[in-house]
């Protein structure tokens, strides 16, 4: 990509990613009122990231960038999930020791 | 501004990609501070949730699930509104980057709007957390603790999205004045990533605070208050 030729997303993606976002949010109103078990919160967390994950690649146009630029993207949600396993190995496991109880 | 020159090339980059390089890196270096920043909220949520199951089924019955649907469909609509003014920066084409960065200011205060509603039913009916909460059938009140993180939770995401107000503001004004080129129109691009980001926060926060006790344990609005 050079600055005399900036890329130019095809409108196409652009609907095509705002109907995937749409459809989205109706899966997970549509899911919400169905019970599933402890798959529940799985579930609709599954299609919150999928819906991310298109804004993120098409309308934040990590897709066309440089992998430095991805690398620092990834690295954000690898950050995050470092956050939350730290936190839960801590909070899910006090009720193991009788020390807390 | 006497170091950028006529292109909009400040005197410390090679050329205008490089420029434009950078700059994306650094936003998302931000966005990667304000993803940790919203996972520690998410975080408190996971704990909270984890150890008051019913407590959360029970206060997130009492929010609106139309008005958070709606809300999620106005801040899609106005992604897809920033991404077009961007698309037809890079075109060069000024008055459209106005017109559709207009829409997304609107958008963005339908969904604030949306929310003051939201915030003033909650008010009125005692879900503020504090000595004046009451939910009926509920004992133990860990139903608070829900309240306290969706008004944290919602209303740094408002806080944003007013931040991000006057930066549309800004991109009108620069629009206007025929700022973006298609050489160089890294500055709705940014605030483009800016927005988008918000919208992130959203699809997340809807069916985590809206949609969690709607599968048939608590249907409804009815509180059973199981502790």
């Amino acid at each position: 990509m050079s600055s005399t030729h900036p890329h130019i997303t095809p409108l196409k993606v652009y609907f095509l990613v705002f109907a995937t976002l749409i459809a989205g949010t109706w899966l997970t109103y549509f899911v919400a009122y169905k019970d599933f078990g402890w798959l529940n919160t799985p579930v609709a967390m599954a299609i919150a990231i999928v819906k991310a994950g298109v804004v993120v690649l098409y309308f934040m146009h990590v897709k066309w960038q440089s992998r430095l630029t991805m690398m620092f993207a990834a690295g954000g949600f690898i950050w995050l999930f470092t956050l939350f396993a730290f936190t839960l190995q801590d909070y899910f496991t006090r009720s193991w020791m009788p020390l807390y109880q | 501004m006497s170091s950028v020159d006529a292109t909009g090339l400040a005197h410390h980059f090679e050329d205008l990609e490089q420029q434009r390089e950078a700059a994306t890196l650094g936003m998302w270096a931000f966005l990667v501070t304000e993803i940790m920043f919203f996972g520690g909220l998410f975080g408190a949520y996971v704990v909270y949730r984890t150890m008051y199951p019913q407590a959360w089924d029970n206060a997130s019955n009492q929010l609106d699930v139309l008005l958070g649907a709606v809300n999620t469909t106005v801040l899609i609509v106005s992604s897809l509104t920033m991404a077009l003014a961007v698309r037809c920066a890079a075109k060069g084409n000024n008055r459209q980057v106005a017109g559709f960065t207009f829409l997304t200011l609107l958008l963005g205060f339908v969904f604030l709007g949306v929310k003051v509603i939201e915030y003033k039913h909650k008010w009125d009916h005692h879900l503020m957390p504090g000595p004046n909460f009451q939910l009926d059938g509920v004992v133990g009140g860990h139903e608070q603790i829900f309240f306290a993180l969706y008004f944290a939770m919602t209303g740094m995401h408002a806080f944003h999205m007013i931040i991000g107000a006057g930066l549309m503001l800004w991109v009108i004004l620069k629009a206007l004045r025929n700022d973006y080129t298609p050489q160089n129109h890294t500055h709705v691009e940014m605030i483009g990533l800016y927005w988008h980001f918000v919208d992130i926060v959203w699809i997340f926060l809807f069916p985590l605070l809206y949609l969690l006790g709607k599968h048939g344990h608590a249907i409804g609005a009815v509180v059973t208050g199981g502790h």
